[in-house]
């Protein structure tokens, strides 16, 4: 039977002034026991120190062979990842292996900051894998497919060799060899918890940056040092029409005045409004591939063909694969008929934004 | 009160005066493109005076009387879900352009420069995801608690909404917050500045309640595990002592009403002072255990790069920081003369204590009045009486809290941190006004 508990019941008994008889059974019917089942389907979190690890292998070739269809397409054949996904592979030298510090962050040699550059512990990778991989078909690869995909990223990065076997065991090698093992620090701060001298992490909550107040004369000049360059006045839209139409202030009118026309006198476009509201673009990009075809591919490839709309309407309804690559895209049920309609219409028109 | 002979021409004329009579009936019974029009009209209407039609007899919008006190008006329950008015549209969550480019993983922002008092509307409460939301069915929820503790348990929202709840205000922050300004000016308002900042009255039942029911071993177990029920199953290493203090929640009220599906409905964990990725949404279970987890989002991401290339791991705090929210960036004053200057101020470690202004981009400041309430770890509203003159000026707030932190300059934090960290940028803001009126953001020396 599940035991309930302790602090919590003196807290209540003391603040209720009762004279319960002492009992775990105090919120009686909440609750109850997880069989070892559900506590397996859930618990998969690995650790650093390896705590959670599944037992289980994946060599580099069959780790190559699930990123090709699993994961290149937001991740780049060799981890460099497309314009849309950071980059996990680059920035790591055979020195820094050595070293156990990304040299390249300190220098700023390289033009981004990858996974690779910056994960301490090979574990953290294992477990981000395991649990949110492939990003539209997430705990779906069995633990050998984790350990094999990790391996084809530890060898891309120069850190395992082609013949490489991962697994339960070799792992734990491997995290002598993780290029920023050594590149992390907990001094300072920002951890809310007990300091590393009371056994916890950080410095028990010390400032780094010091400020004082000082109300008058605090210093003799102003300069400005950066603001927005006029080029990028329009960045963010009309901030006209993101601020209130009443009050002390309005918002700049950051469109030019043919700007302004065109999006007073177009109407809303309600198959951008679906594409959006209807979590489309979470998988397609207005011109570029996400996860599947941009918007823009899609126009090009049918708005000459006969049928079109149709032909789309029945793809989004009952879902489709194999026809930009092998991820599935799942049947849209959520549409109404009219909004489908209209979204197929936007897009065979170049998917045109306001 | 009258208004005196000489009074400062507007710089710009209230929108309702752009309209006419006939057009304010037509956006009155629903038809809101007048608007639209009506400001691209008004693109070139500056310093017209007041613009509208007044006469002699006085402001039409008195003498001539308007449809709402001439017809019978809407039916009780008409919208079953109340929304803003049609003419509050442009206050919406929005997402900054360029910032990211999968919609799933990315933010949308809290329109700061037209919210009032403290607490954010649901409706726009700032949204960061990992892997997408899901409207989740509550029905098929569960809370599992597992690891160092006598009986792994398993709590369904039913079991969960039976405990005694609380319901506490508390601000929620992006630890990225603020974080696209780190080296440079990039981004025009405060809503794309400051937005990932949210405050409401979160109800739930402290996790403690909880740890303590399922016999958690808080000798040995000194961290908590919170996991999400999203795609990503988002995972954040939590200390023991916020648990027990009894400032941690697992909450499902939002507002008064259920948690939005954007922010972790039906359960998310509340972990006051602490950045918003270990407010762990569609809260799924948490464990107990006797070391940090080193997961993705505190290895990869959610580290502060200083300038020698080391990363600071585990940074969770949310330190004092303040902010202009009117005037502010992308707004331009309507007139000289008396103004209202308002903002937020909020510390993870605990109360507001002051706030102070500048107006002349920090040379002296003067003490803004702070709203009531003023709680720990939760936005504080500030004002500071003004009078613009139509010169040029410099708006900043800089907020002290109970410690006696004192929220610091971009000089003094990149001093420290460098300017690539990407995290907990909590520097002084400041805005520019020009002779025009017009508000921009600037960084100053």
């Amino acid at each position: 039977m599940f035991t309930y508990a302790r602090v919590a019941l003196l807290a209540l008994l003391l603040l209720s002034g009762s004279a319960v008889a002492s009992s775990f059974d105090y919120y009686v019917g909440i609750g109850r026991e997880a069989t070892p089942d559900e506590v397996t389907a859930w618990d998969i979190d690995v650790r650093p120190d390896f705590v959670g690890l599944p037992r289980g292998r994946g060599t580099v070739d069959e780790g190559e062979e699930l990123w090709e269809q699993q994961c290149a397409f937001c991740h780049g054949t060799f981890g460099e990842s497309n314009e849309v996904f950071t980059p996990l592979i680059g920035g790591t030298t055979a020195e820094d292996i050595q070293s156990g510090r990304v040299r390249a962050l300190a220098e700023r040699s390289f033009p981004q900051r990858t996974t690779m550059m910056k994960a301490p512990t090979v574990a953290t990778l294992f477990d981000y894998i395991r649990r949110a991989m492939p990003w539209t078909s997430p705990k779906s690869l069995s633990d050998d497919e984790v350990y094999a995909v990790l391996a084809y990223m530890l060898n891309l990065a120069g850190i395992v060799p082609m013949d490489y076997v991962l697994d339960e065991e070799t792992i734990r090698e491997v995290q002598q060899r993780m290029p920023n093992r050594n590149g992390m620090t907990t001094d300072h701060g920002l951890w809310p918890g007990a300091s590393a001298a009371e056994g916890g992490i950080g410095n028990g909550g010390v400032p780094d940056v010091k400020n004082v107040v000082c109300m008058e004369h605090c210093k003799e000049n102003v300069e400005v040092l950066s603001e927005m360059p006029d080029h990028a006045r329009g960045s963010h839209g009309d901030l006209a029409a993101q601020n209130r139409l009443i009050g002390p202030v309005r918002g700049q009118q950051t469109l030019d005045p043919a700007q302004r026309e065109a999006a007073a006198e177009n109407p809303v476009i309600e198959g951008e409004q679906t594409a959006r509201a209807g979590g489309c673009m979470i998988c397609h990009g207005l011109e570029e591939r996400i996860v599947g075809p941009g918007f823009a591919e899609i126009a090009v490839r049918y708005s000459e063909k006969e049928d079109a709309a149709d032909y789309l309407v029945g793809r989004i309804r009952q879902g489709s694969t194999g026809v930009w690559g092998s991820t599935p895209m799942p049947p849209q049920t959520q549409l109404k008929d009219e909004e489908l309609a209209q979204l197929v219409h936007w897009i065979l028109s170049g998917a045109p934004t306001q | 009160m009258s208004v005196p002979s000489g009074w400062p021409g507007r710089i710009r004329p209230a929108p309702e005066h752009f309209l006419s009579q006939e057009e304010v009936r037509a956006v009155a019974s629903g038809r809101r493109d007048f608007l639209r029009s009506a400001f691209a009209l008004a693109a070139g209407a500056t310093l017209a005076g007041r613009a509208g039609a007044e006469t002699a007899q006085g402001d039409p919008a008195i003498l001539e009387l308007p449809e709402w006190s001439t017809t019978l008006g809407r039916p009780v329950a008409a919208t079953p879900y109340g929304l803003p008015s049609q003419f509050e549209k442009a206050l919406a969550r929005r997402q900054s352009p360029g910032l990211t480019r999968v919609p799933g993983s990315s933010v949308a922002f809290t329109p700061l420069q037209g919210l009032f008092g403290i607490i954010t509307p649901s409706g726009l409460h700032f949204e960061r995801h990992h892997q997408g939301w899901h409207d989740i069915d509550p029905r098929r929820h569960r809370l599992m608690i597992n690891g160092l503790v006598d009986t792994n348990a398993v709590f369904t929202m039913d079991e969960l909404m039976r405990l005694p709840p609380v319901s506490r205000i508390h601000f929620i922050e992006c630890g990225a917050n603020t974080g696209m300004e780190w080296g440079n000016v990039a981004v025009p308002t405060v809503q794309y500045t400051h937005g990932m900042l949210s405050c409401s009255e979160f109800t739930g039942v402290p996790l403690q309640v909880l740890l303590d029911m399922c016999g958690a071993d808080f000798k040995r177990g000194r961290y908590i595990l919170a996991e999400g029920a999203d795609g990503s199953s988002m995972t954040r290493t939590i200390p023991m002592e916020l648990v027990e203090s009894g400032e941690v929640l697992v909450a499902w009220g939002q507002n008064g009403e259920m948690l939005r599906p954007e922010n972790g409905y039906p359960l998310r964990l509340v972990v006051p002072g602490v950045q918003g990725v270990s407010w762990v949404k569609w809260l799924r279970r948490i464990e107990v255990g006797d070391q940090p987890w080193g997961t993705k989002d505190e290895s990869i991401h959610y580290v502060d790069m200083m300038p020698d290339g080391l990363h600071r791991q585990y940074t969770s705090l949310q330190e004092c920081k303040s902010v202009i929210t009117t005037p502010s960036g992308g707004q331009v004053l309507l007139d000289q003369g008396f103004h209202n200057i308002s903002g937020l101020a909020w510390s993870g470690r605990g109360r507001i204590e002051r706030v102070d202004v500048s107006v002349d981009g920090g040379k002296n400041w003067m003490p803004a009045r702070l709203e009531e309430p003023v709680l720990p770890k939760a936005l504080t509203r500030f004002n500071c009486d003004w009078v613009w003159e139509g010169r040029p000026a410099i708006l900043q707030s800089r907020a002290v809290d109970e410690t006696g932190y004192v929220q610091p300059g971009y000089g003094q934090l990149r001093e420290v941190r460098g300017s690539a960290s990407i995290y907990h940028n909590n520097a002084i803001q400041s805005w520019k006004i020009s002779e025009a009126g017009e508000v921009s953001n600037v960084h100053i020396r």
